[in-house]
């Protein structure tokens, strides 16, 4: 694979996981209306998760990553049961304080993490089956693996905003009391929204830690979930396109820089300065985003 | 046989009593007027009884069986009540169809989930809209109705309900005359069938036109009540109203 190929496989293959962290993001802030900056720690999960089962039990890579899911979709329970009483700007607030702890733990617990150093060598995915054998230490192959993943995460996302469960969610997002007259137990609703968007980020958090064969807490910090948030309101809220476009343009985006004269470590620290750019221009002239079907 | 019996109700906000002592009895099948005052606890009366605010002391006692201290706002369609707001509260960024399904398909988590509205879910929301003359505004997200057309969403959504007891909290307020008339002839149809209708309502010719009895409220308590031309003659009445 010459390096022009190398560079457009890796750049998709990047967009495609924080398509999948938009997907999943867009259920909980776009469709329930429930601000949460915290989807970089269920990331996190889904990528220690798979990383160390996968390396310490010995378990394939799809039996880790369903595991990864499963944990961070119990600890979203257990998150969201805590977030269930807060409203508003203090949702938003105890959510990037889950962000803070998990990062935390992510770093401090050696035993476990092995801290700053993170863990290595974290297997790709293999596949042996009815004489099938695939290998997807085959970078091109490896990206082919998690555009079916995006196109399953976002038809099972489709499925649910389409469905009258979605319709309940929207409902919540404009009128949390109100739609409660009319027999909906909100509660439940939003925890298993939460739930679900925990166990999606964590499945691009498996492929994120086996693409890089490596995964260290410095991914998972509170600025790679603002980032994703940025995402998903440039792209649209509300909106499942919006999530890819949103992903694609902010996945891109820095690489152009490169291109128009930028030095690479300039370029990396002007990425934070354009995202907050954008954040605010769309704030003032587009708070819904680009295919947004909602304002925040 | 009165649908709903309240007993010695108290809401208060700090030191501000809404709702005060408050002991009242619903006649089944009945139009029933509030009024009072501005700030004389009818809405918040109305909040109690749906569960959007929390009772302090007192109970509501339903169908002379079911004694409840503590109603919850997601409960009372088990209790058979739905109810409008006295400010508008739709389902701002959906559409007007999407505003009346929402109150057709499955309540639980599960079932909605693997739901998607059946056909004569629609139909059904489709007829109601007919019935507001909203049907030509079904695509149209509710934020860009008038004033009027959201009130009569509203009240085709609480419709949609299918329960006993209605509770209008001004469904006429800000309305023009042939929206007036098709909301009155909204609430006389349901006394047809037989339902129970809160209203509170402002104009006392409509509280004259539509209800069967009345309750007067003032500072959270009750000042009056009865059949409607008898008690708005009350001297106690119009003083509330008007002043000493």
């Amino acid at each position: 694979m010459n390096y022009t190929v190398y560079y457009i496989v890796h750049l998709l293959t990047m967009f495609s996981i924080y398509a999948i962290l938009g997907v999943s993001l867009n259920l909980v802030v776009g469709y329930t209306g429930l601000v949460s900056v915290t989807q970089a720690a269920f990331y996190g999960i889904g990528a220690y998760a798979t990383a160390l089962i996968a390396k310490t039990a010995g378990f394939g890579f799809f039996s880790s990553m369903l595991i990864g899911a499963i944990v961070a979709g119990l600890i979203g329970l257990l998150i969201g049961l805590v977030l269930s009483k807060f409203r508003d700007d203090y949702y938003v607030i105890v959510t990037v304080g889950f962000n803070i702890i998990a990062y935390g733990i992510f770093m401090n617990w050696h035993s476990l993490t092995r801290g700053p150093l993170g863990i290595v060598a974290v297997p790709r995915p293999k596949i042996d089956l009815f004489g099938l054998h695939l290998d997807f230490n085959n970078n091109l192959l490896f990206l082919a693996l998690v555009l079916v993943f995006l196109a399953l995460i976002y038809f099972l996302a489709r499925f649910i905003a389409k469905s009258s469960f979605g319709r309940v969610l929207k409902a919540i997002r404009e009128d949390e009391k109100a739609i409660q007259v009319f027999g909906y137990n909100a509660f439940y609703f939003k925890l298993a929204i939460f739930v679900i968007s925990a166990g999606m980020a964590a499945v691009a958090g498996s492929f994120f830690a086996s693409y890089l064969r490596f995964t260290s807490p410095n991914t998972f910090v509170l600025m790679e979930s603002i980032l994703i948030l940025s995402m998903i309101i440039l792209g649209g809220l509300a909106n499942l396109k919006g999530s890819l476009l949103g992903a694609f343009i902010l996945v891109l985006l820095p690489e152009l820089m490169r291109f128009v004269g930028f030095p690479n470590e300039i370029a990396a620290e002007m990425r934070q300065i354009v995202y907050g750019v954008i954040l605010v221009l769309l704030m003032i002239f587009r708070p819904s985003g680009i295919m947004g079907e909602y304002k925040l | 046989m009165n649908i709903i019996e309240v007993k010695n109700l108290v809401k208060n906000f700090g030191g501000v009593y809404a709702v005060n002592d408050l002991s009242l009895k619903i006649p089944r099948g009945k139009v029933v007027g509030i009024i009072g005052p501005n700030g004389s606890g009818k809405s918040t009366f109305v909040n109690l009884l749906s569960g959007m605010v929390e009772i302090n002391s007192g109970m509501v006692i339903f169908d002379d069986a079911e004694k409840l201290k503590k109603i919850k706002p997601y409960e009372i369609q088990d209790l058979s009540i739905t109810r409008t707001f006295q400010e508008v509260r739709l389902f701002e960024q959906m559409t007007v169809i999407d505003n009346l399904l929402v109150v057709l398909t499955s309540r639980s988590v599960f079932g909605s989930f693997f739901e998607v509205h059946k056909k004569y879910h629609l139909e059904e929301a489709e007829k109601m809209l007919q019935r507001v003359g909203l049907e030509a505004k079904k695509n149209q997200l509710a934020k860009n109705l008038s004033y009027g057309q959201r009130k009569l969403l509203e009240i085709a959504r609480a419709l949609l309900m299918k329960t006993e007891i209605y509770l209008f909290d001004e469904p006429f307020a800000g309305l023009f005359y042939a929206m007036i008339k098709t909301v009155s002839g909204i609430i006389k149809d349901l006394r047809k069938e037989g339902k129970t209708v809160i209203l509170i309502e402002h104009n006392m010719d409509l509280i004259r036109e539509l209800s069967d009895y009345v309750f007067v409220m003032d500072e959270g308590s009750l000042l009056a009540e009865g059949e409607p031309n008898s008690v708005l003659k009350k001297k106690s009445v119009i003083e509330a109203y008007l002043g000493k």
